[in-house]
């Protein structure tokens, strides 16, 4: 890293006087460099070694290696997989349902409509809120006997939540509620940039409304749009909290909640770092991705 | 501009205003109903059908600070008129506080220590995260720095990996090292989570103040750490404070960590609030006092933030 650090062009002459602008430079960037290292690369080199033992950390028998025998056992193991199709059924639906309601809220408030700057802020708050919390709290809303949904709805006592079919579109659901508002947020942004000749100029030509949205207003949304449907997709990928909270079906285990009943309730440390692993490339891969849309989006 | 609306145009508009207030009624439903739950006496908050309207009182919050025990028989007039008016409520609906039997001092419910943990741990992180996260900023926003774009890829890359993932190895780490269940292993860790954040965030803000401005001072003979000290840290000041109480709010909320990595000791209130509905009939009226309460600081956040929720959810890479 020091080689890295170590050449800079001074563009000012200040470096004559008190610290010289490459001083000042490693002081400001190698602290956090440094404590990321130790803090995020570190643990995982140390559990890139633990993944190929049979380490248990609720015993102290030493940890044997075994090479890539766990790695073998998971990518073999049907539920592993089914844990894996569960999760893209879940990111489908919670994110397509997202960028339905999301970007059908960006739409309807890019008009002239009172109040506007409170009412975004106040839709807003589902995805600022706790997911644990606010998601502990729709247990009390999808009760089948005195829950407010199924009251309202008019659906007697269905069961939202015990019912192993429909539990994970309930934990969707959810995800859809909090998550909405982000992808409404990035939509709001992405159409006040739209400018507003395009529309004039289609208006004088007679051109149908559904043609200027699909001819002007998505091809110049899709950019930050598709932002938006990337990071949610990375998010809904690592879901945790209000699903574990939620669901403890075995249809709506996520990798996630495998990972952490693996890890922390079956203790079997070597084999989830294997599968830790596993999803960590899978989770550089679509980040990989973002930030090049990211940097795209930035370049505009 | 003069408009020449067609009536087909304010239809249009007015049932876009309808589906907007729709809209707002239902995303704000759960939020409410957490609100409402509140402010009911228990034997309203899981009524069939729902209680919409009820008269407020202020039990829950009563009960949500102290431990209580379920009374057998009614307590005697002259003991419950000694009671001070929030044991009176908790009296109201048939519990009693439970004392201690020597020192006769009320039990404290397991709340309040977690909510001062989870104070503790996110302003300390908030804090250490934002005040290295802008000199870091700084740092690759006015300086030259060979692969610029992988290093920050690099401090991105450190926050997107799931909780679960990181808490294997630094669960087994902290072990060996007594940091797990201390309220510093939690800071340590949301420091780091939240570090990435705020130098993707605060370069976005730095950016955008003018090299111009430095360049000025350096000329008047300040140093490069005057300059910075002096200048840009007034210039990013409103950007520091966004950028905290985005950390801050992060931190606040963070769940799976804080339910790897912590008992009892370092608890904070995420793991802690839903861990109340065990099996059998929970009480969700204290229940959702405890959670109206811990809230409460994120809906005023999120009001104070309103202007630069688009940049800090986007880390940074949109601005408007």
């Amino acid at each position: 890293m020091a080689n890295v650090m170590t050449r800079l062009e001074p563009d000012t002459r200040a470096a004559a006087r008190g610290l010289s602008d490459l001083t000042i430079r490693n002081l400001f960037i190698i602290p956090t460099i440094a404590f990321l290292i130790i803090f995020n690369v570190f643990p995982l080199l140390y559990s890139l070694w633990t993944s190929f033992t049979d380490f248990r950390a609720s015993t102290t028998a030493p940890a044997n290696w075994i090479g890539l025998e766990n790695y073998r056992e998971l990518l073999s193991d049907e539920f592993i997989w089914r844990n894996f199709t569960i999760t893209a059924k879940y990111v489908l639906i919670s994110v397509s349902g997202q960028v339905v309601v999301g970007f059908g809220l960006a739409m309807l408030l890019n008009r002239q409509i009172p109040m506007k700057g409170l009412i975004t802020t106040l839709l807003l708050l589902p995805m600022m809120l706790s997911m644990a919390v606010v998601g502990l709290f729709w247990k009390l809303l999808y009760d089948p006997s005195f829950g407010i949904i199924n009251y309202f709805l008019g659906l007697g006592k269905f069961e939202w939540l015990a019912d192993p079919q429909v539990a994970l579109y309930a934990v969707a659901i959810v995800d859809i509620w909090m998550w909405s508002p982000f992808v409404m947020l990035l939509s709001l942004a992405g159409l006040s940039a739209v400018p507003k000749h395009l529309y004039e100029a289609a208006e004088i030509d007679r051109a149908s409304s559904l043609y200027t949205f699909f001819r002007i207003t998505l091809p110049l949304v899709a950019p930050i749009l598709m932002i938006a449907i990337i990071f949610r997709t990375m998010e809904a990928f690592k879901t945790f909290d209000h699903a574990y909270i939620l669901s403890s079906q075995p249809t709506t285990e996520l990798i996630a909640i495998r990972l952490y009943k693996m890890a922390f309730l079956e203790w079997q440390t070597g084999m989830s770092s294997a599968f830790a692993y596993i999803v960590l490339i899978m989770v550089v891969a679509i980040t990989n991705i973002y930030v090049k849309y990211l940097n795209r989006a930035k370049a505009r | 501009m003069a408009e020449v609306k067609t009536t087909r145009e304010v239809v249009m508009n007015r049932a876009a205003i309808a589906a907007v207030f729709v809209a707002l009624i239902v995303m704000l439903t759960p939020i409410y109903w957490i609100a409402s739950t509140a402010f009911k006496p228990r034997s309203l908050a899981t009524t069939v059908p729902p209680t919409v309207f009820f008269e407020p009182t202020l039990t829950p919050f009563a009960k949500l600070f102290v431990r209580r025990s379920q009374m057998r028989e009614p307590v005697d007039q002259e003991t419950y008129d000694a009671a001070p008016w929030w044991e009176q409520l908790i009296y109201d609906d048939g519990e009693s506080v439970v004392r201690n039997r020597r020192s006769g001092e009320i039990t404290p419910s397991g709340y309040w220590d977690r909510y001062k943990n989870s104070l503790i741990v996110s302003i300390i992180s908030t804090f250490l995260a934002v005040s290295m996260g802008t000199l870091t900023a700084y740092g690759f926003s006015r300086f030259k720095v060979k692969g610029e774009n992988d290093w920050l890829f690099f401090i991105l890359s450190t926050r997107m990996l799931p909780p679960v993932v990181v808490a294997i190895p630094m669960f087994l780490m902290y072990r060996t090292v007594g940091l797990h269940d201390t309220h510093l292993g939690l800071i340590i860790l949301y420091t780091a989570f939240n570090l990435s954040f705020s130098v993707w965030i605060m370069k976005g803000f730095i950016d955008e103040i003018p090299r111009e401005y430095e360049e000025a001072a350096l000329v008047d003979g300040y140093t490069r750490l005057q300059a910075f000290w002096k200048i840009v840290l007034p210039e990013a000041l409103t950007g520091i404070a966004a950028t905290a109480v985005f950390c801050f709010i992060i931190a606040w909320n963070e769940y799976a960590f804080a339910l790897m990595m912590t008992n009892r000791n370092a608890q904070t209130a995420p793991p802690y609030i839903p861990s109340q509905v065990g099996s059998g009939l929970p009480d969700w009226s204290v229940i959702a006092a405890g959670a109206f309460l811990f809230l409460l600081p994120v809906a005023i956040f999120t009001f104070l933030l309103r202007n630069h929720l688009l940049r800090g959810m986007s880390f940074g890479a949109i601005r408007k």
